[in-house]
């Protein structure tokens, strides 16, 4: 928890300075009973109006001050909080911003956003809480049954003992109702499921005339968690009716041994009056503290969720200081090997390569051969386990981190755009280009026609850039790669959504290009069957090497795929 | 304005029809809140003569003080039991509530036409029975049974008020408009700021979901920089509107007791001044010309427990206001998914025994009125042959699988099988003529099994295995962590190949006379693509099937070839008679087949 504090450090005089205040506020309204009974004790016994006049103005008064205290401390709560929020937010998210893939695949992006919006959020409220109510509350409820004692000290051990039995049912009561609550998300979450399904699977719940099955489902679910919820329903509306009656209770109670103490002169009907009015406080404050109490488990949960992020630090380091030498080989690889898992099978072994600058090389094989995961280590997205792997002649550990990445333009196999305008994230690839840089760009990609049509770079992106479809979506980003102008170019199967048309002819643009090596990694045959050399890979290992003739003479692994892909072009 | 309030009583109507069933449990509501708000302010008028009956030192009336504090205690044991009970009543109706709209909603969605589920977003409709349900239990249930309480109280306690004393009374009743001002004030507040705040923090969830969604291309592209920029500006409005939102909100308690304060001591001065008065005119009250019954020390300690909580209902109120409007939006958002018109269930011819004649007739339909899709389109396929639908991408083949299916309906025109009009045979059996599997392999959250039985509901385990052999699914299946009872979820790894297989399995155990199947394109890997291509000609055999080809293999062995381009069919014809014809699907051949060899 001590790491948080700096982040309140610049709000620490309104978090002081708010919850005194509040404090404040507690004493005065811990005081208004007791000018209360003053009146009835002494104006009222002494027929003295001039006092009880007093008496009502030192209440205003009181009234009047514990409201400005009290605004100064929300007004501090609100600001301190909001403030805290917003720095831990800013710091979470920069440090996400540090974070290399294998980081990012262990905690998963959905669950990232959830912690940077919803449990900062959680946290934030825990500390308006805390300097809201924290103070405020126990001192209430405290000050009240010492009050009593002070006025008498047996009937304020009736107070004490009801402040305890209430604070013990509420205590039962929230025990016993947690758990149902957590099922009850997950039921809900259930429904959600069933309805998702039903949407998204329209069609087949149609076609299999699957309505009534469907029905059945939801009912079923939608039956759980109605139990569920009755269930819960029926305790927590134990906690109002029996809280309330334990009070008053103990308030008759007090009543009857307050007749005796009055006949014999020891208490005054202006203390009982008080006496009432500070077992009602106590009542009020324990709910707050209750609730308090709920919030804070959240806000603790949401803390710990929030730290396991901080607490994770880049697996890539910033690297060295080499320079490029460009007469070397645009890629080498040694025993190159890599896994995912610490401990778990390697998804590289003992890869071995060499691509020449400038040559265009294809990478061929199934889903899961370790196509994708081969080129995700050379702009160090990953480290290697073992091996070495090397760019125009060094190590990629020895060059800074960030002026390898600006060597090399992937394309990767989701095409993702960023909302703003096509403008917007071309200048992700390149801020400094020209327009006619970025047409030319859209050129290469195949992109400029359509583009042109739709409105231009200006013309807005959404989210996900999902008013394009798959196949510009493709072309754009790789529109964005190459104005990069990298020496490098990486197709991570970045044209599966092109026709074959389409997919040849920004292949013949892009080996037009000068000084860049490309290396296209694909299913198709079609689309890497004219590179300089192609590799062809299953399970993590290099099953062969070569130009298409080559490979289809020797690999028996190259051409079963291409004869399966070729039964259609009999 | 008018329209708007006419439009909430219609929706307030139909939410009474839906409380009906649950007459007895409004009923309980209302008797036992009135009796729970009856016993609780009757408690402190005993207790006031309690007190009243404690006259001094040695001057302590027994009796009457214990028959009030029994009487007390009394009233104690029944509003508590009133307020469990009240409890109950409008718990059991909420939740029960929540659950016939649930279930009406979901109901309307598994019977609503294709073209509402095509464009109504996926994420509004399920928030609309998830989400909204709860708010209208929320707000107007919960709601409504507070405000009943609270109008109550505010009611029961003037009247208490007044009959003890009524100048005090109007005292009180004078200061009311100031709680009612502040609440008023702060909603009005509070909700303006709060929707400004809803508006940032939503742009600022976009920001971060879209930048750590593509964290990974921001680190290619090393834009860490820019991305943190950016979300620290919306962080920053965040923070300007957020506090103040904030601030807005958590005025509400302060004011309330300082309201509380002003009026305690109010009626504490002159509750006390009453007494003296009292004291002095020997038990009664003369204020000028008026004279009341005496005022006791009791009646003053009545009304100071009064006070206390006097404003506590005008805030309750002002809250339930806010939230009911809320509710009212929602409701109209869960009656419109209700409402959604249903599909034609077809008529009541029957086939005996399907061969698979398939006849369509001047077929015209569009999505949109004045777009021109598919004009004039007829087609005849003899049972058993095999139609293959050919395009570029986007070129509409989904739109003859759409009308096949009867998802939609033609505009004009007839699709015949085995010369029967199929708007005359009823929906659900008509489909179950045709088995399909489509690109985008749907399946349930349920287990293997319960996804290939799903066709089929009856069938034995046996039976669900032999499909899934025939389907080549047994031996992937098998290395499930439970086998076929594995619940599919996002943690088991089934590839996009290995899910149409199950889709077929599913087909092949429905058994259907006719077929409808979606080749993929992309992302299998070999193996499973021949599995894939295997199982789709064992299940084609002997049944009139419509494939959506990518495949030159698949184009070749079909009886009709159907080439679409811009939604509309422009050429049909076998294989031979298209490439005679140099049209259309000679050059797409040639573009898209014969360069791949």
């Amino acid at each position: 928890m001590r790491r948080y504090f700096k982040y309140l450090k610049e709000y620490k005089w309104r978090c002081i300075f708010g919850t005194l205040s509040k404090w404040f506020e507690a004493v005065l309204e811990l005081l208004v009973p007791l000018v209360m009974a003053r009146i009835i004790d002494v104006g009222v016994a002494n027929e003295d109006t001039a006092y009880v006049l007093w008496g009502g103005a030192v209440m205003l008064a009181m009234g009047a001050v514990g409201f400005l205290c009290a605004l100064y401390c929300q007004r501090s709560a609100s600001i301190a909080s909001q403030g805290f929020g917003t720095n831990v937010r800013n710091a979470l998210f920069s440090h996400i911003n540090t974070l290399s893939y294998r980081e990012l695949d262990k905690i998963g992006s959905a669950s990232l956003v959830t912690r940077t919006v919803n449990d900062v959020n959680q946290m934030q409220s825990g500390v308006a809480m805390i300097i809201r109510l924290v103070v405020r509350a126990p001192f209430i409820a405290a000050g009240s049954v010492i009050l009593c004692l002070l006025i008498d000290w047996q009937i304020g051990l009736v107070v004490t003992a009801a402040a305890v039995i209430v604070a013990l049912v509420l205590w039962m009561i929230m025990r016993r109702t947690v758990p149902y609550y957590s099922k009850n998300q997950k039921k809900l979450d259930r429904l959600s499921q069933i309805a998702g399904e039903n949407l998204e699977g329209a069609r087949v719940v149609r076609a299999f005339r699957s309505r009534n099955k469907e029905r059945a489902r939801f009912d079923a679910a939608a039956e759980d968690m109605l139990d569920n919820s009755l269930r819960i329903g029926k305790i927590s509306a134990f906690l109002n009716p029996l809280t309330y009656a334990i009070v008053n209770f103990s308030v008759a109670l007090i009543l009857l041994w307050s007749g005796f103490k009055v006949n014999t002169g020891v208490l005054t009907n202006g203390e009982i009056i008080a006496v009432i009015n500070y077992m009602m406080q106590i009542l009020n404050a324990m709910i707050v503290i209750s609730n308090l109490v709920s919030l804070f488990t959240k806000a603790h949960a949401s803390m710990n969720r929030v730290s396991e992020v901080f607490d994770l630090q880049s697996s890539i380091d910033e690297g060295g200081n080499a320079q490029c030498d460009f007469s070397a080989p645009a890629v080498e690889m040694a025993d190159v090997c890599f896994s995912y898992a610490e401990k778990g099978q390697n998804t590289l072994r003992n890869i071995n390569l060499k691509i020449p600058a400038g040559a265009t090389v294809g990478i061929i094989g199934g889903t899961g051969s370790g196509k994708s995961t081969l080129i995700n280590l050379l702009p160090r997205l990953y480290d290697a386990g073992s091996g070495s792997v090397k760019v125009f002649g060094h190590d990629v550990r020895e060059y800074p981190v960030r002026e390898l990445r600006f060597l090399f333009g992937v394309v990767p196999q989701n095409a993702s755009l960023f909302s703003g305008t096509v403008r917007s994230n071309l200048f992700w690839g390149n801020d400094k280009a020209t327009d006619e840089q970025y047409e030319e760009a859209l050129r290469v990609a195949c992109a400029y026609d359509f583009v042109k049509e739709k409105g231009g770079l200006d013309q807005a992106v959404t989210e996900g850039g999902r008013n394009f479809s798959g196949g510009q979506r493709q072309r754009l980003t790789i529109a964005r790669a190459v104005v990069a102008h990298p020496r490098i170019l990486i197709l991570d199967d970045s044209c599966s959504a092109l026709d074959f048309a389409t997919d040849a002819k920004v292949r013949a643009n892009i080996a037009a290009l000068k000084d860049v090596t490309t290396i296209i990694v694909s299913q198709r045959v079609s689309s890497i069957r004219g590179a300089d050399i192609i590799f062809a890979m299953e399970d993590g290992a290099i099953a062969g090497c070569g130009t298409h003739e080559q490979l289809y003479a020797d690999c028996s692994l190259y051409r079963e795929i291409c004869d399966s892909q070729a039964r259609a072009a009999e | 304005m008018k329209q708007t309030k006419s439009l909430k009583r219609n929706i307030a109507g139909r939410l009474l029809r839906y409380v009906r069933p649950y007459k007895a449990y409004v009923l309980g509501a209302f008797v036992f809140s009135i009796l729970y708000v009856g016993f609780v302010l009757l408690g402190p008028v005993l207790y006031g003569r309690a007190i009243d009956h404690m006259i001094g030192e040695g001057a302590v009336e027994f009796a009457q003080v214990y028959r009030m504090v029994a009487g007390f205690a009394a009233c104690v044991l029944l509003a508590a039991l009133s307020q469990k009970l009240l409890g109950n009543c409008v718990n059991s109706l909420c939740y029960k509530l929540v659950r016939d709209l649930r279930r009406e909603a979901f109901f309307a969605v598994t019977e609503a036409r294709v073209k509402y589920v095509d464009s109504h977003a996926q994420g509004d409709v399920m928030a609309r029975i998830v989400n909204d349900v709860d708010i209208i239990s929320d707000g107007l249930l919960q709601g409504a049974s507070q405000l009943f309480t609270g109008v109550m109280t505010i009611l029961a306690t003037l009247v208490v008020m007044f009959v003890i004393n009524y100048v005090i009374a109007l005292v009180v009743v004078i200061l009311t408009p100031l709680s009612l001002f502040v609440a008023a004030f702060i909603t009005k507040r509070t909700f303006k700021s709060f929707s400004k705040q809803v508006k940032v923090q939503g742009e600022l969830a976009a920001h971060a979901k879209e930048m750590i969604g593509g964290q990974k291309a921001v680190i290619l592209f090393n834009e860490e920089k820019y991305s943190c920029e950016k979300f620290e500006k919306i962080d920053r409005e965040l923070y300007e509107i957020g506090w103040r939102a904030q601030y807005y909100s958590a005025l509400t308690n302060p004011s309330t007791r300082f309201v509380n304060a002003i009026i305690y001591a109010v009626v504490g001065v002159l509750g006390a001044i009453f007494c003296i008065l009292s004291v002095r005119s020997g038990g009664q009250l003369v204020l000028g010309a008026l004279t009341l019954s005496g005022f006791t020390v009791g009646m003053l300690s009545v009304f100071l427990s009064y006070a206390n909580q006097y404003t506590k209902p005008f805030n309750e109120v002002s809250n339930v206001i806010t939230q009911m409007q809320n509710a009212f939006a929602s409701a109209e958002r869960v009656f419109e998914v209700i409402d959604e018109p249903a599909e034609e269930r077809g008529g009541n011819k029957h086939i005996e025994k399907v061969r698979g004649d398939i006849r369509i007739e001047n077929a015209r339909f569009s999505y949109e009125p004045g777009q021109k899709l598919i004009e004039n389109f007829n087609l005849d396929v003899k049972a058993g042959s095999k139609i293959a639908i050919v395009g570029p991408t986007g070129c509409g083949k989904t739109t003859l699988i759409n009308l096949l299916m009867r998802f939609y309906d033609l505009n004009e025109g007839n699709i015949f099988v085995d010369g029967v009009n199929i708007r005359d045979i009823p929906l659900d059996e008509y489909r179950g003529m045709f088995g399909m599997v489509l690109q985008e392999s749907f399946l349930a959250g349920e287990t293997v099994a319960w996804n290939i039985a799903y066709g089929k509901g009856n069938a034995t385990r046996e039976q669900i295995e032999a499909a899934a052999k025939a389907a080549y699914c047994d031996f992937f299946i098998r290395n499930m962590p439970d086998g076929y009872d594995t619940v599919l979820s996002s943690n088991i790894n089934v590839s996009q190949g290995e899910r149409q297989l199950l889709c077929i399995a599913r087909v092949m155990l429905a058994d259907p006379p006719m077929l409808i199947l979606d080749e993929a394109t992309s992302n299998i890997d070999t193996m499973t693509e021949l599995r894939i291509q295997k199982a789709f000609k064992k299940i084609m055999q002997g049944r009139t099937s419509f494939i959506v080809a990518h495949r030159l293999s698949t184009i070749l062995d079909a009886d009709v070839i159907l080439v679409m381009n811009h939604g509309s069919i422009i050429e049909q014809g076998t294989h031979a008679e298209l490439m005679e014809k140099k049209g259309f699907y000679y050059n797409l051949y040639n573009s898209q087949f014969a360069k791949s060899e």
